[in-house]
């Protein structure tokens, strides 16, 4: 009875998701009293370096089947390594792929899930609970898996990455995997910036920046911060940012460490998709903008000026520190 | 074509959640429904334009009790043409799923439509179980759809971009936001939908593997520290020193 971390590697290269869902994974199977291996499907860079972040082991199988994604073929080959390892609990992360096999991998298993977890699992009176949000995250649930197999989709920036441990050693799993059936045409991702699910600091952009042409001040200060930019809804749907930037309910939930929020009111759709934030810094000219009662920080404050400032502010910091 | 739309009754975007005194359960008095809106505004509003323009009907299903045939005559009057409800309280996706795919198993349909994720649990988990109980290619949280004859060009939201996949009829998807517009349902479609059919069956034995023991509401923020904007090293500091975020 192992916990099988399924380690995603996007165009073979393994992120942060991957590393966190494995940590997470080390410590599940600590509190089970159990190894954790992980699960590499496809071609990938250095799979041996998931032992830093807590694997005991690492499966890796690679098939013709498995050099695009598709979710019943990755699913097939999920479950089965699950079976051939021994494994009772599967861990991935909540994204994109993890969000298309998740349910199909708990099927094949005859497991009970729970997707996007936010906690690491407590044994409670014997029973093995876990938390996540609901609700767009107005509340918590703490859910009861009934069976002995479970599966788990990890949510971003729920657990660090921790080192727990060196290279670990790397075993060859043969799996038979059903031919895809959906062929993946194009991939268009935006290169050299950090995706937003992954970021631990989102620099955020509303209406009250007026117009695409005043966006500079917010790279700018997501490049100070090594963060990631976002948007609200308007600014998204009025093109001035793409599509893909929007969070909030229609758009992408994250929850970063830290996300400033420029002239953005704070409907409660943009809040449901960054409300779990760590910290919010709202920078608003409207005292009276609904986007306050959910911060931690404020400035009441043109953003034309006080973004400039704040910029400098963090150069001089990070001069101070170097 | 024959498509099939999964849909579901969630509390109101806008609703307030409370709980009850022990936590266990969620206090729903006054609480508002509403459809789940990727299922209306995306899924259900996407499958009715394929249909337009090429023939077909459109079969919306729900999990639920008598009291969710509010929300089915909505879809009804935004356009389906009929309506399946599976009398049952939806207790978990992997109930909703079996289900659905017992309801759907030998029906035919050429594409399943479902909502991204719903906005009360949010997991996203039907649409893909549902594909696996019935052997099918799925493709998750897609933006854009487009057939032509059995084969769909769909593009789906991935981390950073988005990705462009073929796939070919019979397949399941879950439809998020830039499929569709949403549409509101005009007087002369609320009257249809009063006589359009809407099948009650009853469930398949299906046991819950996952049970919510206890809710909570998320710590309550301390209340926002407001900031001189003429002094943005104090923001910093406070950024560092207090938060310890940078």
């Amino acid at each position: 009875m192992s916990v099988l971390v399924f380690a995603e590697a996007p165009q073979g290269q393994f992120k942060k998701a991957a590393f966190e869902a494995v940590t997470y994974g080390r410590k599940t199977a600590d509190l089970l009293g159990t190894e954790c291996h992980a699960l590499v499907l496809g071609e990938a860079e250095n799979p041996a370096q998931l032992g830093t972040w807590g694997a005991h082991k690492v499966w890796h199988a690679t098939h013709d089947n498995l050099n695009t994604f598709d979710s019943r073929s990755w699913a097939a080959a999920i479950a089965q390594a699950a079976e051939k390892t021994g494994a009772t609990v599967v861990v991935m992360s909540h994204t994109s792929t993890g969000k298309s096999v998740e349910g199909r991998v708990a099927i094949r298993l005859g497991a009970g899930s729970v997707s996007g977890v936010s906690r690491l699992p407590t044994i409670d009176g014997g029973q093995f609970h876990v938390v996540k949000p609901v609700f767009s995250g107005k509340a918590y649930a703490t859910f009861e898996i009934k069976t002995e197999k479970k599966v788990l989709s990890v949510m971003g920036n729920a657990v660090r990455p921790e080192t727990l441990g060196s290279e670990a050693p790397v075993e060859a799993l043969s799996l038979d995997v059903p031919a895809p059936a959906v062929e993946v045409v194009e991939v268009k991702r935006v290169e050299g910036r950090v995706p937003l699910p992954e970021a631990e600091i989102v620099v955020s952009g509303g209406r009250g920046l007026k117009g695409p042409e005043n966006w500079g001040m917010i790279e700018e200060l997501a490049e100070v911060l090594g963060a990631a930019t976002a948007c609200s809804r308007p600014v998204a749907d009025m093109g001035w940012r793409p599509h893909h930037e929007h969070v909030g309910q229609t758009g992408l939930a994250i929850r970063p460490n830290l996300y400033i929020a420029i002239g953005i009111s704070g409907a409660i759709q943009h809040l449901a998709g960054v409300n779990n934030s760590k910290v919010i810094v709202v920078i608003n000219k409207d005292p009276e903008a609904p986007f306050f009662k959910a911060a931690d920080y404020g400035v009441v404050g043109d953003a034309f000026e006080v973004v400039p400032r704040l910029i400098e502010a963090i150069k001089r910091f990070k001069a101070q520190q170097n | 074509m024959k498509l099939l739309v999964c849909i579901s009754k969630t509390p109101d975007t806008e609703a307030k959640i409370q709980l009850a005194a022990d936590g266990k359960s969620l206090d729903t008095s006054g609480m508002k429904y509403i459809m789940n809106p990727y299922d209306e505004w995306y899924a259900l509003v996407r499958a009715l334009e394929l249909v337009e323009a090429n023939g077909g009907t459109v079969t919306v299903v729900n999990v639920g009790p008598a009291d969710n045939d509010q929300i089915i005559r909505k879809a009804l009057a935004i356009g389906a043409n009929d309506a399946v409800r599976i009398n049952a309280e939806p207790t978990s996706a992997w109930f909703v799923a079996h289900q659905i795919a017992a309801f759907a198993k030998n029906e035919g349909y050429d594409i399943i439509f479902c909502g991204k994720e719903t906005i009360d649990y949010n997991g996203s988990e039907v649409p893909a179980m549902l594909a696996e109980l019935l052997d099918l290619p799925f493709v998750s949280w897609a933006s854009k759809l487009d057939m032509e004859g059995d084969t769909a060009t769909i593009q789906r939201d991935i981390e950073g971009g988005v990705e462009i996949v073929k796939v070919k009829t019979p397949f399941v998807v879950s439809a998020a936001k830039g499929m569709a517009e949403q549409r509101i349902p005009n007087m002369r479609g609320i009257m249809m939908a009063k006589r359009k059919p809407l099948k009650v069956v009853e469930p398949v034995p299906a046991e819950d593997p996952v049970a919510i023991v206890q809710y909570a509401m998320p710590p309550a923020k301390k209340g926002v520290k407001l900031v001189d904007p003429e002094n943005m090293d104090e923001l910093v500091r406070l950024l560092h020193e207090e938060a310890k975020v940078i």
